[in-house]
């Protein structure tokens, strides 16, 4: 782990994943610095998820390396997942039980010792903003409450690098701010690199250090939003940047298949 | 930056105990979970206990009047009960594996999957809770047999025997179920298969009428079927009278060994369940 301080939190090397025939992610290569905010642009499909998955350990790559925190993804997957957090793309908070319990569950999983959980939930909720719902259950929040909560618990055993899959989809405005409060606050307060996925280019330019873009599995740039931008012209916006990166292959961007389109979208509220 | 490590821990007897008591602690907290999804939600355990009941009163009362099904010295209603009994907690354990399907479909299973718990701790967890379910729904379905006038065997030793007996079937099954879960993967398929094993599964055992009834090559099926076991062990500790036909001691070793086995297939399955 990064005894001398240079280590960079994330080092992904010519990573790979190929379902059956299908390259979704085409040999990427990136570092992440300690702190730094980082995004993973694309349209649907493009890969995102797949990668936050293979440096999430929950799936395998089909080659490449990664370091996360140190620790490589395969031969070191346990130490990996003691060092990160979470979020998933999908709601991941139980919604059959209240956030105390979430967080508690949360807690004995990651072996946080018994006598600090109570002080570490309470600690999270009330970071999170949720300390007077916290005896609700999940079922009955809102959008924007289960979101924070899975920050929440995604913080508890405080990770050293936290990935958020699409942290903001499906959010009004004032949730949205909230979320992107609570990332800075992240990084601010506990330190935290935080590496995420999102659609929306006003909040790689409200948070993020630098972005990744990713096209059919392939990082096709990465660099600050700023030097993208200068690259493009003078005036030019991050939309422009997504539309030129992206020009070539408008075909694909048509908002994903089905069930993707189904299981995006989702909701808590179903599962009652 | 502070990384969660056990990097002071280098003495392997500290090492050994710290990575004992977290995983005690892993298995604890899934199990609670569970549980607490119970408690917000009780109704559904009454609801699944109808069914067996309706079995004792219905079916039992009927064929109370056939004679000879039941071994001498017992009437049919205590050879009965001790079957029901099983079913029941099959019933309940056999649709356990949803749960992950629903888990799966959101990123529930996701969350629990990137924690550090060894996923032998979230699957024995989740076992457990299952066995607490069908110990609660078997309580009843035992009373009711005690009120119908079943010769229950009500010495604690006994009774504790039956409890552990339905916690280690109910185990079972549901660590079956979710295997199946996570090789199906889908709701619809995994209701289906459900539904399309319950009942060999519990015809095919001693559950309602002797093994010496069947043809020969239910004779055989049955043989292989954990249930049978179960029940064996189940009617000789419960009912005054009734003779276990394997040995007690052989029913619960065949019982713990293929739970074992299950909790281990389920425990890669799961984590294969994502990808
Ligand atoms: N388990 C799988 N088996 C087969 N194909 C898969 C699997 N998981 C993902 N894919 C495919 O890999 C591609 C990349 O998917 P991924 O979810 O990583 O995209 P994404 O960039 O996150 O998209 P979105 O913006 O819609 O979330 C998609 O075409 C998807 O259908
Ligand atoms: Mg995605």
């Amino acid at each position: 782990m990064g005894k001398n301080g240079k280590e960079p939190a994330l080092d992904v090397e010519e990573l790979e994943k190929i379902f059956g025939t299908f390259t979704a992610v085409d040999k990427v290569s990136f570092t992440v610095d300690k702190g730094e905010v980082f995004a993973l642009i694309g349209p649907n499909g493009a890969g995102k998820s797949t990668i936050i998955k293979m440096l999430t350990t929950l799936v395998p790559p089909t080659s490449g390396t990664a370091k996360v925190a140190g620790y490589d993804v395969v031969k070191q997957s346990t130490e990996v997942r003691k060092n990160i957090g979470y979020i998933p793309q999908l709601v991941s908070s139980d919604g059959a039980l209240t956030a105390r319990e979430n967080l508690l569950l949360s807690a004995r999983l990651y072996g946080v010792p018994r006598l600090e959980q109570e002080e570490r939930i309470r600690e999270a909720l009330d970071f999170m903003g949720l300390g007077q719902f916290s005896d609700r259950l999940v079922s009955s929040y809102s959008g924007g409450m289960i979101r924070r909560l899975e920050i929440a618990q995604s913080m508890l055993h405080r990770p050293s690098v936290i990935f958020m899959d699409e942290p903001t989809v499906g959010l009004d405005p004032v949730a949205r701010k909230a979320v992107w409060d609570h990332v800075r606050e992240l990084r601010g307060k506990y330190r935290m690199t935080i590496i995420l996925t999102t659609h929306y280019m006003d909040e790689v330019e409200e948070l993020c250090d630098r972005m990744a873009l990713i096209h059919y599995g392939q990082i096709v740039a990465v660099d600050t939003p700023a030097k993208l931008k200068e690259g493009i012209g003078k005036g030019a916006t991050l939309d422009d940047v997504f539309s030129k990166y992206m020009s070539n292959f408008e075909e694909n961007s048509e908002g994903g298949n089905y069930s993707e389109v189904r299981r995006n979208r989702r909701s808590i509220a179903s599962r009652s | 930056m502070k990384y969660v490590v056990t990097a002071g821990l280098s003495h392997p007897a500290a090492r050994l105990t710290r990575a004992v008591s977290d995983y005690v602690m892993q298995v604890y907290g899934v199990f609670c979970a569970e549980l607490q999804k119970v408690r917000h939600d009780p109704v559904e355990l009454f609801t699944r206990a109808v069914q067996p009941l309706l079995w004792l009163l219905l079916f039992g009362m009927v064929m109370l009047r056939v004679s000879g099904l039941a071994p001498a010295g017992m009437s049919y209603l205590d050879y009965l009960s001790a079957g029901i009994l099983a079913q029941s907690v099959l019933f309940v354990a056999i649709f356990f594996g949803i749960s992950a399907i629903w888990d799966r479909d959101l990123g529930i299973l996701h969350r629990m999957l990137v924690s550090p718990a060894p996923r032998t701790a979230i699957v024995i967890g989740k076992a457990l809770a299952a066995s607490v379910r069908g110990m609660l729904q078997g309580g009843v379905v035992y009373v009711v047999a005690g009120l119908m006038g079943a010769n229950l065997n009500l010495s604690p030793l006994n009774i504790l025997g039956v409890m552990v007996l339905i916690g280690l079937g109910c185990g079972l099954f549901a660590t079956l179920s979710l295997s199946i879960a996570c090789i199906v993967k889908s709701r619809e398929r995994f209701m289906g298969i459900g539904q399309l094993i319950t009942m060999p599964v519990f015809f095919a055992s001693n559950a309602i009428y002797p093994i010496a009834l069947m043809p020969d090559w239910l004779k055989t099926v049955s043989t292989l079927n954990p249930l049978t076991y179960q029940v064996d062990a189940l009617r000789a500790l419960m009912i005054n009278g009734a003779h276990s036909q394997f040995g007690i001691v052989y029913d619960f070793a065949i019982l713990t060994v293929i739970a074992a086995a299950l909790v281990l297939l389920s425990s890669r399955l799961y984590s294969r369940m994502v990808a």
